[in-house]
């Protein structure tokens, strides 16, 4: 995924800061690792590449790493981060219908964030609510027992809500052109 | 430096001061908080100080009825104390209201009193009370996690205190003699790992406490670490001090963010009251914790993987031997054991091998902590002696089968567990019963699976998982498990062939014997034991392309069946997300099965007096669909 204008340097900034709290020895690679996607959200290249050089390890290690944890994700999440619970009790309450449908309405696959950064969609273990199954965590909430029709209302909602910041924003655009 | 008998009596003080006046507690672990408890808990706030009442609000952890979260449980002088839920907000203003302000305890929102009493029925009296023994989750939910006081008030570190003036040998005699074995899943003697590490050569030597929980369907390390971290704790710091270790690890998944906190407020605790750090309760023993914070690999519970992870790799196992008892985090000897294990050595410490025995059977003393989930009504934490058996815990202790369904099996131990039917129920559950049946006791999931659950998918949803969750270090593993899964698939596609059975034993035999790990050993035991108990579905949907249990999505048609069809409701068609659905010319609806993604919706939403929507295995294509399919183009 390309790098907006300006996030490289974030990137490098929040970095070296994170490095500086940790010692150079190679057990602190995860620990440093969690503290850059807490920061950053994901694990650019252009960080991996960093902390490899912070610690003086190749950085085949870094990303070895970082790409064998289930925690760690190499895209940036979306502004509005689904996550669909695949634990037993989900699956068998028909999890899969539901992560087809956001795939589906969201034309990308688990893992992966719409280009517009919009949203992302990932499947987690289980969230610990198997008796609301199935489960889906929209922004922090939970959503219980969904069904295919309730994706499509969770995504209506935040259509609605778009439309709606658009038109206040137009609004208050027009109010300054007067 | 206080004595401990001090600190301990300053707590007790302390916490009986606190029942003085009313007092409730809301159980805000991580479950109860799915359920709504943080908004029960903000609504008990408001209602308290909104009536300007001296009553005391505290956040407590999960007392195992998960079912009936959010829990709330009240103290208040001249009453039983009494345990509530599920609370919603508008309960919790009519509780500080009429029971709080007013008197009426509002038994008709209790679920059991905590005290025998002549008015309410305690939990003891119910069938799930019987059976249940509790010894680990016996203060989870009554007492507050974060605060120390209120664990030091219910013995808490009393069994330290008491093995600091032991010889660690004695100590290490001592949980020999009480039979403990590890309850990560292997079901390893306790005091023999402890033995072993105490005899190895090297320094310095460490402890870790196993936290990394990544059996779907398993909660009771969560539960633990969120209700009673300090009771972890304790044992952590008792094995430290009878191996002769200064420093300890909690090996926690970052996913349990709230036990992380918890762990981490108790360890400040911990060592603000000199519990842990230098010269622990001014003597000459010094150790502290830290916490690692695994990253979500289900590998990591396997020891030698887990220390790989701490030391900063991809947490791929090792060979054994040697043993991280011998040879483990840096090379030095390791104990590593799991929560549930440690959390039961405070008490046999306090209360004797003997005691410990005395529960249970003669070869899997103590009791066992299962997380009942799935088909069944109570869900939550039991814990009951071992020897309990299957039907005991799915009827008595879970209350039965959600909805009157027929039960089916009950898929124990997660990924490296196996299903087991109905004439297993009776068995006595301990570590060897299992092994002998081809299930585990693993972490202690255990799903309760009914009439509309097939167990092919099942098998294949667990190899699904531990194929995804192989390292990838070992040959079998990585491909004997993917070709597992594929043949799986195939199966539950209705392209499943006559041979596949036998391809898929044979295969489970080699995996088992190449691989290096319990994951890779483990993987095969679903697949194994679905086939032992339940072959003929595995011949329905390879002999017949047909799904029993009506589950499998390619084996299955949805069907509107034009009798019980009510020509004036469209709630079907506005149910579907894809537009499968339309009205024949006659006004009764029919599915396009080409469009149909088979996401139940319709079913679901068919009013209960129609339930026009079935499902049919094998799956149908009807002639008459294409004739009115068309008919339907040609309209528009």
């Amino acid at each position: 995924m390309e790098l907006q204008p300006g996030e490289l340097e974030i990137i490098q900034a929040e970095v070296e800061t994170v490095l500086q709290g940790y010692g150079s020895e190679r057990e602190n690679l995860i620990p440093i690792l969690q503290d850059v996607q807490n920061k950053l959200g994901y694990l650019p290249k252009e960080a991996m590449q960093q902390i490899a050089d912070g610690l003086n390890i190749p950085e085949i290690d870094v990303y070895g790493v970082g790409t064998f944890y289930n925690q760690f994700r190499l895209n940036p999440p979306g502004k509005h981060q689904i996550k669909v619970c695949m634990g037993t009790a989900c699956h068998m309450m028909g999890g899969h219908i539901i992560l087809d449908s956001f795939e589906r309405r969201l034309s990308i696959k688990e893992g992966e964030t719409t280009p517009d950064r919009e949203f992302s969609l990932e499947r987690v273990a289980c969230v610990g609510c198997c008796a609301l199954a199935p489960v889906v965590v929209v922004d922090e909430k939970v959503e219980s027992k969904v069904s295919p029709i309730r994706v499509d209302g969770i995504m209506l909602a935040f259509e609605i809500e778009k439309q709606k910041s658009e038109e206040e924003k137009g609004q208050g655009e027009e109010g300054r052109e007067q | 430096m206080q004595s401990y008998q001090q600190m301990q009596k300053e707590a007790l003080q302390k916490f009986e001061a606190l029942r003085e006046k009313p007092l409730v507690l809301v159980g805000t672990a991580t479950c109860g908080r799915a359920a709504g408890a943080l908004n029960v808990l903000a609504a008990f706030q408001n209602e308290i100080s909104r009536n300007q009442l001296d009553a005391r609000l505290r956040e407590v952890g999960c007392m195992g009825h998960c079912y009936a979260e959010p829990m709330v449980i009240i103290y208040k002088p001249g009453f039983p104390p009494l345990c509530y839920g599920p609370v919603d907000e508008g309960m919790a203003s009519r509780l500080v209201v009429d029971f709080l302000i007013n008197d009426d305890p509002c038994f008709e929102f209790a679920i059991a009193a905590l005290e025998p009493n002549d008015f309410f029925p305690t939990f003891s009296d119910y069938p799930r009370g019987i059976y249940e023994n509790k010894i680990i989750l016996a203060d989870c939910g009554l007492i507050d996690p974060e605060d120390i006081d209120q664990y030091l008030a219910h013995d808490g570190y009393e069994a330290l205190a008491r093995v600091l003036n032991m010889d660690p040998v004695a100590v290490i005699e001592e949980i020999k003699n009480s039979k403990l074995r590890g309850r990560g899943g292997a079901g390893f003697p306790t005091g023999i790992k402890w033995e072993t590490c105490n005899n190895a050569p090297g320094a310095p030597k460490y402890v870790i406490c196993n936290a990394d929980e990544g059996d779907p369907g398993a909660f009771m390390d969560r539960a633990l670490l969120e209700s009673n971290p300090h009771q972890v704790l304790e044992g952590l710091a008792i094995a430290a001090y009878a191996i002769g270790a200064s420093q300890g690890y909690i090996y926690v998944r970052a996913e349990y963010p709230l036990a992380v906190a918890r762990v981490q407020t108790a360890l400040k605790q911990a060592r603000e009251r000199g519990l842990l750090g230098e010269s622990i309760l001014g003597g000459d023993f010094s150790f502290d914790i830290k916490i690692f914070q695994g990253s979500g690999a289900f590998v990591c519970g396997e020891e030698t993987a887990l220390i790989a992870s701490i030391e900063g790799s991809a947490g791929v196992p090792n060979n054994r031997p040697p043993y991280p008892a011998t040879s483990g985090l840096r090379g030095k000897p390791t104990v590593i054991n799991n929560v549930k294990t440690l959390s039961y050595v405070p008490h046999i410490i306090r209360q004797g091998a003997d005691w410990f025995k005395s529960i249970g059977t003669p070869n899997s003393p103590g009791t066992a902590v299962f997380a009942l989930a799935g088909k069944v009504s109570n869900t939550g934490l039991a814990e009951v002696p071992m020897g309990t058996t299957i039907r005991q815990l799915v009827f008595d202790v879970g209350n039965g089968i959600k909805n009157d369904k027929k039960f089916k099996a009950v898929q124990i131990g997660g990924p490296s567990g196996g299903c087991l039917p109905e004439s297993a129920l009776d068995i006595p559950i301990d570590f060897d019963s299992l092994q002998q049946a081809g299930a585990m006791m693993g972490s202690g999931g255990l799903v309760v699976l009914d009439e509309d659950d097939c167990m092919v998918e099942i098998a294949r949803f667990f190899l699904d998982f531990t194929q995804k969750e192989s390292c990838g270090k070992c040959t079998f593993c990585r491909l004997g498990t993917k070709q597992m899964l594929d043949i799986l698939t195939d199966i539950t596609r209705g392209q499943g062939k006559q041979e596949d059975i036998e391809l898929l034993l044979e295969l489970a035999e080699d995996i088992k014997a190449g691989s290096l790990c319990g994951l890779g050993k483990t993987a095969p035991n679903p697949v194994l034991t679905t086939i032992r108990y339940f072959r003929d579905e595995y011949e329905a949907h390879i002999q017949e392309g047909r799904c029993p249990a009506l589950m499998c999505k390619d084996l299955i048609t949805y069907y509107i069946v034009p009798e019980k069809c009510s020509k004036l409701c469209n709630v079907c068609i506005g149910s579907c997300p894809v537009e499968a659905i339309f009205t024949r010319p006659d006004m009764l609806k029919a599915i396009y099965l080409d469009k149909c993604v088979k996401c139940n919706s319709c079913m679901v939403a068919c009013p209960p007096q129609y339930q026009a929507v079935i499902k049919i295995s094998p799956p149908v294509v009807e002639e008459g669909d294409k004739a009115d399919e068309q008919a339907s183009d040609n309209n528009h």
